[in-house]
C-alpha cells in the first residue's frame, strides 16, 4: 500500500521536526492523528522510540485526552449532544437508541467500519435540542423513533 | 557557602539550606508531616494532598514540594489542616478495596497507618461507585492488584526514573484512571525486568511478589523429596527487620537455624556459590584480557540487569559474562556434584532459593538454566516470603541460637558475602584476580573506591603489569547511563559490575519493605550493606580462591575454572528480546 508507506514517512518527518523540544509529545500525537485518522499501537511505538520516551507515556497521554482516538473512526461519525439543554430534552434516550440500532457501544466503531458513535458536549444548537451530528450534517428536535430512518439513509 | 534559610514551623524556629522542602524542614523541627505519594529521592509530586500545611497563603500547600522561603511561618496542625487531611484519606478510601485482613500488606500498609494516625473512623464515609480491576498475576515475579491502588505513582516513578524501564503509567482519566501497562498488556507481555522496585515503592498492597511459599510447603511435606535450601548473601542483612529488628541487623546464624527448623534437609548457602562465581568469572575475565576477548566484560549475577540488557541494550550481550548467577550455580552443583556424593538421584532433589529478589523467580524458570532437563533451581521465594513461612511455623526468630550452614556447599569467604551490596562482586573479583595474576598476597583487601551508594563508581586498579579500569553501576537507569557513555566512546573499561536494583541486592525487590517515613530517616542501602561488610571483615578467609570447599570442588569434580565440565554446568547464554511483544 504505497499510500500507507507515505503516511509513515510523514510521521517520521513530524517526529524529526519536534524531537528535542520540551512537550513534543502532544503536537506529535495530534499530527499523527491527522495523518492516520487515529493513533494505533504501532504509531505510538514509533513515536515513543522516535522521541526517546516510553510507550507507557505515549499511551497515557493518548488515553487522557478525549481528542485522541485509539481506533480508526467510522466512515460516518455520529455525535449525540449530551449538553444540558439536549440532555433535559431527552438526548440520552436518543443515544441509547443509536447504540441499539447500530449495535455498538458509545465511543466505539461498528464492525463494518461504517459508524462511530460518540457522546459529545454542547454542539451550540440548543434551540434544536436534542441534537446530533452525522459528519457535518445536523439533526435537531429528535425523538428515539426518528433514529432507524436516519441511520438507514447512511447504510444505503 | 550554602545559603541558610530561617523559618518557623509550629512555633519552632529552624534553619535549613535553601532548596529544602517544608516537609524536610519540619522533620528537622521534630514534626512528622503525614505523606502518602511522597517517596524520598523517587517521587515528589504533591499529588495526594496529605502533607498539606498552612503558610498563610490562600489555600493549603503540599509540604513535600514546597521550598522554604526566608521567615516563612508554617502551621502543620490546625483544625482546617486536620480536616483536609482526613477528608482526603476518606476520599481515597471511597475507591479502595478495604479487605485489609487478607491483604499482603496488612499491618505494613502506609494507608492503614495513616488512617490510624489521622483518626479516620468511617472508611465508608464517601461510599459510592468503585472501579473494578482484574488482578494481573501472569508475571512469574510480580502481581498487580489495582483494586488496592491509591494512584500515588510511586511505582511509576521507580519504574521510569530509578530503573529507566517505564512499562507502567497512568492510563485514562479521572475516576477511570489506573496504573497499568499500555494497550491492556499484562506485565508479562511487556519488557518488564521483574526487578520489583515497584513493589518496594508501593505504600499499599497493590503490588506484591508472586507467591512461592505454598510450593515450598508442598515440597517440605513430600517424603520422597530431598529439599535443599540456599539463601542469598543479602537476605541475612534484612530478614531480621521482618521480626522487628533494626535495619542493618545481621542474622546469618538465626537464618540458618530457622531454615533447619522449617524442615529443609540441607541448609546450604549461596555465598558458597558466590565464591565459585568469582573463580569462574575471574578466570573468564583473565581469559578475555589475554586472548583479545570482548571487553568490557560485564557481570551477570543480577537477573533484573540481564533482562534489561536483553531488551534495551542487546548489543552488549557479547559483553555479558557467560557465568550463571550464583544461586543457579549452586543449584547446578547441588543436582550434580552433591547428588553424586550423597548418592541421591537428582530427580528427587528440590532446590529452593531464598532471594532478596523478585527477578530470580523469572530467572529460575529460564529453560537454559538447567542440566539434563532438570532446572537448576525449583523454586524461588523472597526474603519477605521466608519471613512469612517462619511466622506461620511459629518459630521465635529473634531468640533463635546461631547455627552454621551444612558442609560441602555452605562454607564461604568474606568475598562471597559482599556480593549482596553494590560493588561487592567487583571487590571480590579484584581480590582474587590480583592474587591469581600476580601470584602475590594482597595486603589490603578492602577496595573502598567501589563501595558506597553513589550511582556509578569508577576505579583504576593495578594488577601486575596492567591497570584495570573498572566501573560499578546499580539501578538500571545508572547502568543505561554507563552503557550510553561507552557507546558514545566517552568511556572505556575492562570490567563492569551492574546490579539491577539501586544499592544492589540488599535493597532488592524481594527485601523487607521500608516505609516512606523510615526512608526519610535513614538509607537502608547503606545500613544493610554495612552489615555485609561487617560480616566480611570478621571472616578468617576473605578471598574466594581460599575457600577450602571450592578448592575441593575443583580437585574432585570440575578440574579447573572454565573447564569443559564447568562450562557445561556453570555457564549460560542470553537472548536478545524485543521491547514490545505485540
Amino acid at each position: 500500500m504505497p499510500e500507507m508507506k507515505e503516511k509513515y514517512v510523514q510521521l517520521d518527518e513530524v517526529i524529526a521536526k519536534h524531537k528535542g523540544t520540551p512537550g513534543a509529545l502532544m503536537p506529535v500525537l495530534q499530527e499523527a492523528q491527522n495523518i492516520f485518522g487515529y493513533v494505533p499501537m504501532d504509531v505510538q511505538q514509533i513515536i515513543a522510540d522516535g522521541l526517546g520516551t516510553t510507550l507507557s507515556e505515549v499511551y497515557g497521554v493518548a488515553t487522557f485526552y478525549a481528542q485522541f482516538s485509539l481506533e480508526p473512526k467510522g466512515e460516518y461519525v455520529v455525535g449525540v449532544c449530551l449538553g444540558t439543554a439536549c440532555y433535559v430534552k431527552g438526548s440520552q434516550k436518543v443515544l441509547d437508541k443509536l447504540s441499539e440500532v447500530l449495535d455498538v457501544p458509545v465511543g466505539k466503531t461498528t464492525a463494518d467500519g461504517k459508524f462511530t458513535l460518540n457522546a459529545t458536549r454542547c454542539l451550540g444548537a440548543c434551540g434544536l435540542a436534542p441534537v446530533m451530528m452525522i459528519n457535518d450534517e445536523v439533526y435537531g428536535r429528535l425523538v428515539p423513533e426518528d433514529i432507524p430512518g436516519i441511520v438507514e439513509k447512511y447504510r444505503a | 557557602m550554602e545559603q541558610l534559610i530561617q523559618l518557623t514551623i509550629d512555633g519552632v524556629s529552624v534553619e535549613v539550606p535553601a532548596g529544602t522542602t517544608v516537609l524536610e524542614a519540619a522533620k528537622k523541627a521534630g514534626i512528622n508531616i503525614p505523606t502518602l505519594c511522597y517517596l524520598k529521592d523517587i517521587n515528589q509530586i504533591g499529588a495526594c494532598r496529605l502533607c498539606v500545611v498552612d503558610t498563610g497563603a490562600r489555600a493549603l500547600q503540599a509540604a513535600c514540594v514546597l521550598p522554604v522561603t526566608p521567615n516563612m511561618v508554617v502551621k502543620t496542625n490546625t483544625p482546617a489542616i486536620r480536616k483536609a487531611r482526613k477528608t482526603n484519606l476518606e476520599l481515597l478510601l471511597s475507591n479502595h478495596d478495604k479487605r485489609c485482613l487478607t491483604c499482603p500488606r496488612n499491618q505494613k500498609c502506609e494507608l492503614q497507618t495513616l488512617c490510624n494516625e489521622l483518626g479516620v473512623e468511617d472508611g465508608d464515609r464517601f461510599a459510592g461507585a468503585m472501579t473494578k480491576h482484574e488482578i494481573d498475576d501472569l508475571s512469574p515475579s510480580i502481581v498487580r492488584d489495582n483494586n488496592k491502588c491509591v494512584l500515588c505513582r510511586r511505582c511509576v516513578a521507580a519504574c521510569n526514573h530509578t530503573q529507566a524501564v517505564g512499562v507502567i503509567g497512568p492510563v485514562n482519566r479521572g475516576f477511570m484512571t489506573s496504573i497499568e501497562s499500555p494497550w491492556n498488556m499484562k506485565l508479562a507481555e511487556m519488557s518488564c525486568i521483574n526487578c520489583g522496585q515497584c513493589i518496594a515503592a508501593c505504600p499499599v498492597g497493590a503490588l506484591y511478589e508472586k507467591d512461592g511459599t505454598q510450593q515450598v510447603w508442598d515440597l517440605l511435606a513430600d517424603p520422597k523429596k530431598h529439599v535443599v535450601v540456599q539463601p542469598a548473601p543479602a537476605v541475612r542483612a534484612a530478614l531480621g527487620e521482618e521480626f522487628g529488628m533494626e535495619i542493618g541487623s545481621l542474622v546469618t546464624g538465626k537464618m540458618a537455624a530457622a531454615l533447619r527448623r522449617l524442615g529443609f534437609d540441607k541448609v546450604f548457602d549461596t555465598d558458597w556459590a558466590a565464591d565459585l562465581t568469582i573463580m569462574e568469572e575471574g578466570t573468564e575475565l583473565i581469559g578475555r584480557l589475554n586472548n583479545g576477548g570482548v571487553l568490557p566484560m560485564i557481570t551477570s549475577c543480577s537477573p533484573g540487569w540481564i533482562k534489561f540488557c536483553e531488551h534495551y541494550y542487546p548489543e552488549f550481550i557479547p559483553n555479558l559474562s557467560s557465568c550463571k548467577s550464583p544461586h543457579e550455580m549452586e543449584g547446578a552443583m547441588i543436582k550434580s556434584y552433591y547428588a553424586e556424593k550423597a548418592g541421591i538421584d537428582p530427580k528427587d532433589i528440590a532446590v529452593v532459593s531464598v532471594m532478596p529478589c523478585t527477578a530470580k523467580k523469572y530467572e529460575a524458570a529460564r529453560p537454559e538454566l538447567s542440566v539434563n532437563g532438570l532446572a537448576d533451581v525449583d523454586c524461588v521465594i523472597t526474603t519477605r516470603e521466608l519471613a512469612k513461612m517462619i511466622k506461620e511455623a511459629g518459630i521465635d526468630f529473634v531468640n533463635l541460637p546461631d547455627e552454621d550452614f551444612d558442609d560441602m556447599l555452605g562454607e564461604s569467604t568474606g568475598a562471597g558475602v559482599i556480593f549482596g551490596a553494590t560493588g561487592g562482586v567487583m571487590e571480590a573479583a579484584l581480590r582474587t584476580a590480583y592474587e591469581l595474576v600476580t601470584g602475590e598476597t594482597l595486603e589490603k583487601v578492602d577496595f573502598d573506591a567501589v563501595r558506597g551508594v553513589e550511582g556509578v563508581k569508577e576505579a583504576s586498579v593495578k594488577v601486575g603489569d596492567v591497570t584495570l579500569n573498572v566501573a560499578v553501576a546499580h539501578g538500571t537507569a545508572n547502568a543505561a547511563k554507563l552503557l550510553d557513555a561507552i557507546k558514545a566512546g566517552e568511556k572505556t573499561y575492562h570490567f563492569i559490575e551492574v546490579m539491577g536494583c539501586p544499592g544492589g541486592c540488599v535493597t532488592g525487590g524481594g527485601q523487607p519493605i521500608v516505609s516512606a517515613a523510615k526512608r526519610m530517616e535513614c538509607d537502608p542501602k547503606a545500613l544493610r550493606a554495612a552489615a555485609l561488610y561487617r560480616e566480611d571483615a570478621g571472616k578468617a578467609l576473605r578471598k574466594s580462591h581460599e575457600n577450602p570447599s571450592i578448592k575441593k570442588l575443583y580437585d574432585e569434580y570440575l578440574e579447573k575454572p572454565n573447564s569443559h565440565k564447568a562450562h557445561e554446568l556453570l555457564h549460560t547464554t542470553y537472548t536478545a528480546r524485543p521491547k514490545y511483544s505485540k
